[in-house]
């Protein structure tokens, strides 16, 4: 067994760690922390096969930032347990026949007959120099440039559609603008006026 | 010397790798750290003599040894943990803060082949790995079980998350004019004197990526995180002795992180600011020739530029309020960037001399 | 116009950089640091530091307990008992000061009729337990005492201006 098989035995035993206390684990900020160390599984599991730029790229957007935000909100959050586990034993039943659906179905998908060595070659080892990234982006910008124009675009939607979601109310706090604080000088609010005294000062008449 | 040699091809193949790669690796920590704590004392030399004060000058001559006596005392202090806090993450939180400092320092080159791994996608790396520092933030702030932790550990994150964007958005510049995402061809990529760098063609992404760094590092002025006068220590109020001093290392690791990657990406990292304008006679001149000619040394003067940067910026400018820094971010930072952008994009296409011939 | 010069100010950061260059100036500038125990800073014949009482040349104590500077005393740190002693004259039997309640402000001695209770130059004192910061009237004047002619000299210089 070569260091890359112990390699990955290691982080796929991480990975199915992780992934089973995410989802038993009590506290839900723990269960966070879980997903963080999932995907950072993953993205190991990625390099191991040549795809350093999406386990890059996993780890960037998902641990870097969609786990932060999620975790900022889970942490403010004061989830109450107790009503959301009472009917965990009513509804048992119906959970493992769906999840035993779902295994099945994997299972009928991706065994080994269908991605075994037998029914995919074995991918040919690339050289150090080759460059993963360089390839994704000639077939991003080639052969797929279509779909991913219309990925982006909608992309851009939801950035658009989530600001105007938050802008909805009108601002009811009072607002200052710094780059007016700044340029204000002190002949724009002081006017100093010379004037004569109008009464006399008492003794000097 | 024969029987040494001897000794080490007796050992197997695997292991030899990864002796060596221990030792590269501690011949770059071990520097670093040693680098961190000096830079602690500069620090309060810098902010000193702005102030027309002369700074730490008690322990050791001048003061040099200040930081040791400073690592000493912190070694020895009691480390509490505060009650009904979370035990394992905040004993964790400085672990993680510290670990991704270091780890992106593997894909830094010092000099051309010069560098722990030479990895295809360096810059996504250390975008990646630097975006994972803000993790050790949060946690620390949770764990503490503290409202000014926590409220100091939601600020930074905040701020992190803002800036890493605009940061982001520098480094797609720098890629696009190197048109590699692997560090040391990005530096072979300013081969020249200092009109070659990229400091030129990418200003405003020079200026914004070293802003962005400093807010990322939570310096002054944008150290709203620790906000001594609103929120007492921020993320770190409830460390104490090596858990605090952890902290303390992780975020001068992360300033001279920042100012290695300035360096390497915008001023031609190791390149001497007159490399290949000077006769050869001229780097053949023993000992003088070494210094002019390029080499690690100038990268290490361009750190020291920028670090001194750092220090300034925060001896000089008042901390900004939170809402001016979130404005900075999102609306001042990202549309220059993107603007930028499409004239790097230009410039690229049209193959302005000298940078993109 | 004004807008069109500020906004391009603001965007090349140009109040930021002439913030950078005062700093950078005071950054050579020469340093004011006076490196305490060695050196020290010249101070006033008014310096007003640990409290004393004076004795007459005679070797009389000044104070004849008129209480002004208890009454004076603006943060109470005074207390004052008095008695008839056998030559008629009023003498103090108790005169504390507590010096953790004293702000140091000169009142007493201003109002003191005698130049009894003086402030001198002392400042450089501290207190190992309880009780130590806490002045009697020996200890007052074993102070007075001890720095008769630095006090006398500093009223002597201070006198044409009053």
């Amino acid at each position: 067994m070569g260091v890359e098989q112990i390699l990955f035995y290691v982080f796929g035993a991480i990975l199915v760690f992780a992934a089973g206390m995410v989802i038993t684990v009590r506290n839900p900020v723990f269960a966070a922390l879980f997903l963080v160390l999932a995907f950072f599984t993953s993205a190991a599991l990625w390099i191991l096969l040549e795809a350093e730029f999406l386990a890059i790229t996993l780890v960037l957007v998902y641990v870097g930032a969609v786990m932060v935000l999620f975790l900022f909100v889970v942490m403010m959050l004061d989830i109450n347990l107790a009503p959301l586990q009472e009917g965990f034993t009513r509804y048992l039943p119906v959970g493992i026949v769906v999840a035993g659906i779902i295994v099945a179905e994997i299972y009928f998908a991706v065994n080994a007959e269908h991605f075994g060595l037998q029914a995919v070659a074995e991918p040919v080892r690339h050289a150090a120099d080759y460059s993963n990234t360089r390839e994704l982006g000639r077939v991003i910008y080639t052969a797929y440039a279509y779909p991913f124009e219309i990925a982006s675009a909608i992309l851009l939607v939801a950035i658009v559609a989530a600001i105007a979601l938050t802008l909805r109310a009108k601002r009811q706090s009072k607002y200052i603008q710094p780059e007016k604080q700044v340029i204000v000088r002190r002949k724009d609010r002081v006017r100093i006026v010379k004037m004569p005294p109008e009464r006399e000062e008492p003794g000097t008449s | 010397m024969d029987s040494l040699l001897a000794i080490w091809s007796s050992v197997p193949e695997s292991a030899q790798l990864i002796t060596l790669t221990v030792a590269k690796i501690l011949a770059i920590v071990i520097p670093l750290s040693l680098s961190v704590a000096y830079l602690t004392f500069a620090e309060r030399k810098v902010i000193g003599y702005v102030q027309v004060r002369i700074g730490p000058n008690r322990v050791g001559p001048r003061g040099w040894l200040q930081p040791i006596a400073d690592a000493v005392k912190l070694m020895f202090k009691e480390i509490i943990l505060p009650s009904s806090s979370n035990k394992f993450l905040f004993v964790l939180a400085p672990i993680l803060c510290l670990g991704p400092a270091l780890a992106a320092w593997a894909v830094v080159p010092f000099m051309d082949g010069v560098v722990l791994t030479d990895i295809d996608a360096g810059l996504l790396y250390i975008l990646a790995i630097s975006s994972m520092g803000v993790y050790g933030i949060i946690i620390a702030g949770w764990a503490s079980n503290s409202k000014y932790a926590f409220l100091g550990a939601l600020r930074s994150a905040a701020q992190m998350v803002s800036y890493e964007i605009a940061m982001g958005f520098a480094l797609v510049g720098v890629l696009l004019a190197a048109g590699s995402l692997n560090l040391t061809q990005i530096v072979t990529a300013q081969q020249g004197w200092v009109w070659n760098w990229f400091w030129f063609p990418l200003l405003p992404l020079f200026f914004i990526y070293f802003i962005a760094g400093v807010a990322e590092t939570n310096r002054a002025p944008f150290d709203v995180a620790e906000g001594e006068s609103e929120i007492v220590a921020g993320f770190h109020v409830e460390y104490a002795g090596m858990t605090f001093a952890v902290f303390f290392l992780a975020e001068y690791a992360n300033m001279i992180l920042v100012a290695v990657l300035t360096a390497i990406m915008f001023l031609g990292g190791w390149y001497a600011p007159w490399s290949g304008l000077l006769p050869e006679s001229a780097l053949a001149i023993p000992g003088l020739g070494w210094l002019l000619s390029d080499g690690p040394h100038w990268l290490l003067a361009k750190i020291s530029f920028l670090l001194f940067l750092f220090l300034w910026f925060r001896a000089t400018f008042p901390r900004y309020r939170y809402d001016q820094i979130m404005r900075l971010g999102w609306k001042v930072f990202i549309p220059i960037t993107i603007v930028w952008l499409l004239v790097v994009g230009g410039m690229v296409i049209a193959e302005v001399p000298p940078w993109f011939a | 116009m004004r807008k069109v010069v500020n906004y391009f100010r603001s965007l090349l950061l140009w109040e930021l950089f002439c913030g950078l260059a005062l700093t950078g100036k005071y950054l050579f500038a020469r340093k004011i640091t006076v490196q305490y125990p060695d050196e020290k800073t010249p101070m006033s014949n008014r310096f007003r530091g640990l409290h004393a009482l004076r004795r007459y040349p005679n070797g009389e104590e000044r104070c004849i307990a008129c209480k002004l500077c208890e009454a004076v005393c603006p943060a109470l740190a005074i207390t004052i008992e008095s008695e008839q002693r056998a030559d008629g004259t009023r003498r103090t039997t108790r005169y504390d000061i507590d010096l953790t309640k004293c702000i140091f402000c000169g009142f007493c001695e201003e109002s003191c009729p005698v130049d009894s209770i003086v402030e001198t130059r002392v400042f450089e004192y501290h207190g190992e337990q309880r009780g130590d910061l806490y002045m009697t009237k020996d200890k007052l004047l074993a102070v007075g005492d001890k720095f008769e002619k630095q006090i006398a000299e500093d009223r002597a210089r201070d006198a044409r201006y009053r």
